[in-house]
């Protein structure tokens, strides 16, 4: 229960850094950070106690086997991040090449 | 059957060719793209017949695996309707983007990451597998992230980033859900997550996911409390792209996966429909407000998107079948003239260079067709009698005042009133009026630009016979059963399913 509950924090901390942080580059790293927790928790709901790899072999009988899918599912969920990520970092370097700052109360020229 | 897959493949298939092309300019890659997108649509339109012709949904099985393991690719008369929608819009944006993008650079990769917003959308439309959906989901949408900024100038990078950052978010919140259930019910597949949370009844845990469903579908389909992205990214985007963004991105991601997930596989409750309605009420009334107050073009019809779907999520918060029919038939005159009235401000800003209404004046005799085409727009969207608009938003406020809730047609009325407002500012000071000095050597927009324009326009005109049940039977009324029989999607699905 306690990891569940260490993963929980380590989601608020990615959307406090989000919500509170002014710096572009830190708002990127909550936004990682928040995925990192998402697929902790895919990782964490899929573990067992001694459990054993899901890889199939002829003479073993497999017992006590873990959830293969929700690994795959973070496999998949860590692709989508990296895309993510590099088209934010991206966009970054040119607001900072446009606006000469990473600071988002600086860079306001559009009006609500 | 057989053509099923192709409405991923193709898409994705001729965005990878476009990519390989580099910076070489030239017809080929508008003319290839143009091919696909009409292809797609053609395909579309057999779908269609092919789910009217059939009473269970048609399936296909990726790589032969059978569904409670592989993927199935499900097309029923929503998604056919849905992927009519898709693949019309998207052929008739890229028929006006060979002239519009010409001035940007690297036209082969706005053709590239066009198509694969594409055939997002038609994943996530033609999915069965809820993981699969939310892959497709995000296929679509760092798409058009890149396509919000593809202007390359300081406001663009802003709107996107903007954008990225509060839809970066809703995917985590989709994703988190989808863990959820799956903890819950040890399967993705939305047909068996379907019965076993029917066997199950519904618990906390379903509880919690469904909040989470909401909130990331509601980002991105900008209901009012998550609306703050959309107007920065859809005025920031290059026009066409604005009106596939507000035309069917919205929908098909926020409003179509809403609807699919709470009606067909977690069964709606009436806490659910309550809050929708409270919602579309609440986004009809401030997107109206705030579109009353704008003087750039393109942000007043990004507000006024806001507030159009607010009718949408309104109709489905209502729930019972008229409401539904009226819902979707909103949807789908919406993303008609939206998608319209985008291109509309996509020509006169091509052909003026502006788009702040307090520059323009006196367009109607420069550019007539433009002029006309948004007057007709702008009569369907604000309801005048003939128009589509008119039946959809009479259907979706009828179905208010029937289940009794009075006041929300009341609130459905002040809206359309705000909308025939803000919408008669909109004609009075870009196309009738003096015109400025420095307008006067304006001309109309090229040939193909107009040819979209004016195909979309007469779209506008006649679709409003599909209120009919002569039209209807075929298009919007198989499509209403399939969210109307709730939960018996799964019995439909799973029929065929079992059969083989």
């Amino acid at each position: 229960m306690l990891t569940y509950f260490l993963c929980l924090i380590l989601f608020c901390v990615g959307l406090y850094a989000i919500v509170r942080k002014r710096n572009i580059i830190k708002i990127i790293i909550g936004i990682i950070i928040c995925e990192y927790a998402v697929n902790l928790f895919l990782a964490l709901f899929a573990y067992k106690m001694n459990g054993r790899s899901p890889i199939y072999s002829p003479r073993q009988e497999i017992v006590n086997m873990v959830d293969p899918l929700p690994q795959a599912l973070a496999l998949t969920s860590i692709v989508i991040g990296l895309a993510t990520t590099a088209l934010l970092v991206g966009i970054a370097i040119r607001i900072y090449e446009k606006y000469g700052t990473f600071d988002i109360t600086k860079i306001n020229r559009l009006k609500g | 059957m057989k053509l099923i897959p192709l409405f991923i493949i193709l898409p994705l298939g001729a965005a990878f060719l476009l990519s390989l092309s580099g910076k070489r300019k030239g017809a080929f890659c508008d003319i290839f793209s143009n091919a696909i997108t009409l292809l797609l649509f053609i395909i579309s339109l057999i779908t269609l017949y092919n789910t009217n012709t059939q009473i269970l949904p048609l399936i296909y099985k990726v790589g032969g695996w059978a569904p409670p393991i592989g993927i199935p690719l499900v097309v029923d008369s929503l998604t056919a309707f849905m992927l009519l929608i898709v693949n019309f819009i998207s052929f008739m944006i890229n028929l006006y983007s060979v002239n519009y993008m010409e001035k940007f650079t690297a036209k082969s990769k706005f053709y590239t990451l066009f198509l694969l917003m594409v055939g997002g959308m038609n994943g996530v439309v033609i999915s069965g597998d809820i993981f699969n959906l939310f892959v497709f989901f995000e296929l679509a949408s760092i798409a058009s992230y890149a396509l919000v900024a593809f202007g390359s100038r300081a406001e663009e990078m802003e709107a996107s980033f903007k954008y990225m950052a509060m839809s970066a978010m809703g995917s985590l919140f989709i994703l988190l859900g989808i863990v959820f259930l799956y903890s819950n019910a040890s399967t993705l597949n939305m047909a068996h997550l379907s019965e076993v949370i029917s066997n199950q009844g519904i618990n906390k845990t379903v509880i919690f996911s469904s909040i989470l469903f909401i909130l990331g579908f509601g980002i991105k389909s900008a209901i009012v409390p998550f609306h703050a992205w959309l107007a920065d990214a859809h005025p920031a985007a290059p026009a066409p792209i604005s009106a596939m963004l507000s035309g069917i991105l919205i929908k098909s991601l926020g409003i179509y996966s809403l609807c699919r997930i709470f009606y067909n596989v977690l069964g709606v409750t009436t806490s659910f429909l309550s809050l929708l309605m409270f919602l579309g009420a609440v986004s009809i009334i401030v997107g109206g407000l705030l579109a009353l107050g704008q003087s750039d073009l393109k942000r007043m019809l990004a507000y006024s998107s806001i507030s159009q779907v607010g009718y949408i999520i309104l109709g489905l918060g209502i729930g019972t079948p008229m409401a539904i029919l009226g819902a979707l038939f909103h949807l789908f005159n919406h993303s008609i003239f939206k998608s319209l009235l985008f291109l509309n401000s996509g020509a006169v800003e091509y052909a003026t260079g502006t788009r702040d209404l307090e520059k323009l004046g006196g367009l109607r005799e420069k550019m007539p067709i433009t002029a006309n085409t948004s007057l007709i727009a702008s009569m369907g969207i604000s309801g005048i009698p003939p128009f589509n608009g008119f039946f959809s938003k009479l259907l979706i406020i009828f179905a208010c005042i029937k289940s009794g809730y009075i006041g929300y047609g009341i609130w459905a009325i002040i809206g359309s009133v705000l909308t025939i407002s803000y919408f008669m500012k909109f004609q009075k000071s870009a196309f009738f009026g003096p015109a400025p000095k420095e307008l006067e050597s304006t001309r109309e927009v090229p040939f193909l630009m107009q040819t979209s324009m004016v195909i979309l326009s007469i779209v506008c005109i006649f679709s409003g016979v599909i209120i009919l049940p002569k039209f209807g039977n075929y298009f919007t009324e198989p499509a209403k059963n399939v969210l109307a029989q709730g939960k018996d999607y799964k019995d439909m699905i799973l029929k065929v399913t079992n059969e083989k």
